[in-house]
């Protein structure tokens, strides 16, 4: 038989699935074990061990000084600017998309501008929005929201504007004027894209807060991340690393959920 | 009644349509027909107010075509014409919603209760109860185009214009809509104008064909020269809308068929009417 045509059963397929990472902790675990055997004072690869400990004193032993757990203060840290941003990039997506994929008066006044920053490179940005907004909250969530809206309002537009000819004419035969097109016609068609275009920026919107973070921060994952790099603390660095990208992933996981279950159709017209 | 009147359309320095002139009567069932790129869908999308024509003048009813597409003139095209994120009920429905509140397109209490009422009639008159639950994306393709003429004749459109609405249907389920739209046509006050590239379905349905041609193909001629209607036929023997005529709904001149020797012939002077006889 073709290899095209060989298909895993179910539980083989999970077994597959699990397969690359348990190889990676296992090629961890011997290359840990082998430059420990040679310098038990090695920092580089430390024993799953010590993570481990590092990990219980950082999650679940208060911080003496402030008396605060420091993995979940900053994951709160991280999480609220990165949701505060997101939000406020898809909602602006949202306005702006529909407006400018709907309205050629809005497209000709926006798209051009639109192409322009979006080539807009973010962290060039970035001493602009601390000189200008300061070190606190707000220059980090606009860099991510800089990083992302225009990305995602592009992605809007171009999905309003793949709307077939036939279905806004048809609307507009059943007697429907450009708003009520839009909220009925037009929005609910591009809302599963929405949340599609959202998963997508997640990770450049880590990418940036993660940027801005290690510049200038008091708390959040990358703060904490570029603080022990002092240290050379790979016994931290390493599980943060793996929480955030578990963060992105349960997010990712999160969005699409959603997406089938607010919107069932959205699923059908696969595959066809 | 729809009156054109010496439409001309052009795109650019391309001619499309020239010298078209035509007047539709009420409640007659026009078919478009003629080859491909010869501008039936143009013309169809002039009627529709989608395209506007770059000379001449379209009236409905004596009033001037409003210029963009409107509830007087429903529509059905070969794809894309329902909503994949509604069920059933939900398409037939949205029409009425659009009509009954300006902001937020959508009915509460007895207006949403009679409507759905309006819709399931509607629904079971194109033969599709028992799936108003259902998406587009779970119908067939017969289906879907049932759906989309439930949802144009929601709003009692004057007329319907079908672009080629069965072209992508399989031979059986498309006698079965042609019936269906036969029925439709007879029973309901609508003007019908289809764009159709194929010739019995054209005669099957169809009250008057009208054809479109190029006059002049030559490739060095394409671009200056449009096209215009070439044929004008009445379909014999003439079918009335509203009448109690069965015939409308079974006589079917299928011409790949054995004719059958029942219905009238156009040569046969003794079915012609009293005073024209020779």
């Amino acid at each position: 038989m073709r290899l095209i045509n060989i298909k895993p059963s179910r539980t083989t397929q999970l077994l597959l699935a699990l397969l690359p990472f348990v190889l990676l902790v296992v090629a961890y675990g011997i290359g840990s074990a082998a430059r420990l055997a040679e310098n038990p004072s090695d920092k580089l690869l430390p024993a799953l061990g010590t993570i481990t400990d590092a990990i219980n004193r950082l999650a679940f032993v208060p911080d003496p000084r402030t008396g605060d757990y420091i993995l979940w203060s900053d994951t709160w840290a991280s999480i609220g600017r990165l949701f505060a941003a997101l939000g406020i990039s898809t909602a602006i997506a949202l306005v702006v998309g529909m407006l400018v994929g709907m309205i050629p008066y809005w497209r000709a006044l926006l798209a051009p501008f639109l192409a322009a920053i979006s080539m807009l490179p973010p962290l060039a940005l970035l001493p602009i929005l601390f000189i200008v907004l300061g070190l606190g909250e707000t220059s980090k969530i606009t860099l991510i929201v800089i990083g992302v809206a225009p990305i995602m309002i592009r992605d809007l537009v171009l999905r309003v504007l793949e709307l077939p000819r036939e279905m806004i004419v048809k609307a507009e035969t059943l007697g429907g004027t450009s708003w009520q097109i839009g909220l009925r016609v037009v929005l609910p068609q591009i809302l599963p894209r929405l949340i599609t275009s959202l998963r997508l920026q997640l990770g450049p919107a880590w990418l940036f807060l993660i940027a801005a973070e290690a510049i200038s921060a008091d708390s959040g994952l990358g703060y904490r991340i570029f603080l022990v790099r002092r240290y050379l603390s790979m016994d931290v660095i390493f599980p943060y690393v793996i929480w955030i990208t578990l963060l992105a992933v349960l997010t990712n996981l999160l969005l699409d959920w959603l997406r089938i279950r607010i919107f069932p159709w959205s699923e059908l017209g696969k595959g066809t | 009644m729809i009156e054109v009147d010496n439409v001309w359309k052009e795109y650019g320095d391309q001619i499309v349509l020239e010298r078209v002139s035509l007047t539709i009567a009420d409640r007659a069932f026009v078919a478009l027909v003629g080859p491909s790129g010869c501008g039936k869908t143009t013309f169809l999308k002039l009627l529709l107010g989608d395209e506007r024509p770059s000379q001449g003048t379209i009236r409905l009813d004596g009033a001037p075509l409003s210029p963009e597409p409107g509830p007087d003139r429903g529509v059905v095209f070969q794809r894309y014409s329902v909503f994949p994120h509604l069920t059933v009920l939900g398409n037939v429905l949205l029409g009425k919603e659009f009509t009954a509140s300006r902001i937020a397109a959508r009915l509460g209490g007895a207006a949403r209760r009679a409507s759905i009422e309006e819709a399931r009639a509607l629904v079971a008159e194109v033969g599709l109860t028992g799936s108003e639950d259902k998406y587009p994306a779970q119908l067939s393709g017969g289906m879907q185009q049932r759906l989309a003429l439930a949802q144009a004749l929601i709003m009692r459109p004057r007329v319907l214009l079908l672009d080629e609405p069965f072209g992508a249907l399989d031979p059986g389920i498309r006698a079965d809509i042609h019936i269906l739209m036969k029925r439709l046509w007879n029973e309901t006050n609508l003007t019908v104008v289809m764009v159709t590239h194929d010739m019995r379905e054209a005669f099957t349905l169809a009250t008057r064909v009208v054809a479109f041609e190029r006059p002049r193909n030559a490739p060095a001629e394409r671009q200056r020269y449009g096209a215009s209607l070439s044929q004008d036929i009445s379909v014999w023997p003439p079918r009335v809308a509203g009448g109690s005529d069965p015939d409308i709904l079974t006589l079917s001149p299928d011409r790949d068929d054995p004719i059958h020797p029942t219905g009238p012939s156009r040569d046969d002077p003794a079915h012609l009417p009293e005073g024209a006889r020779p």
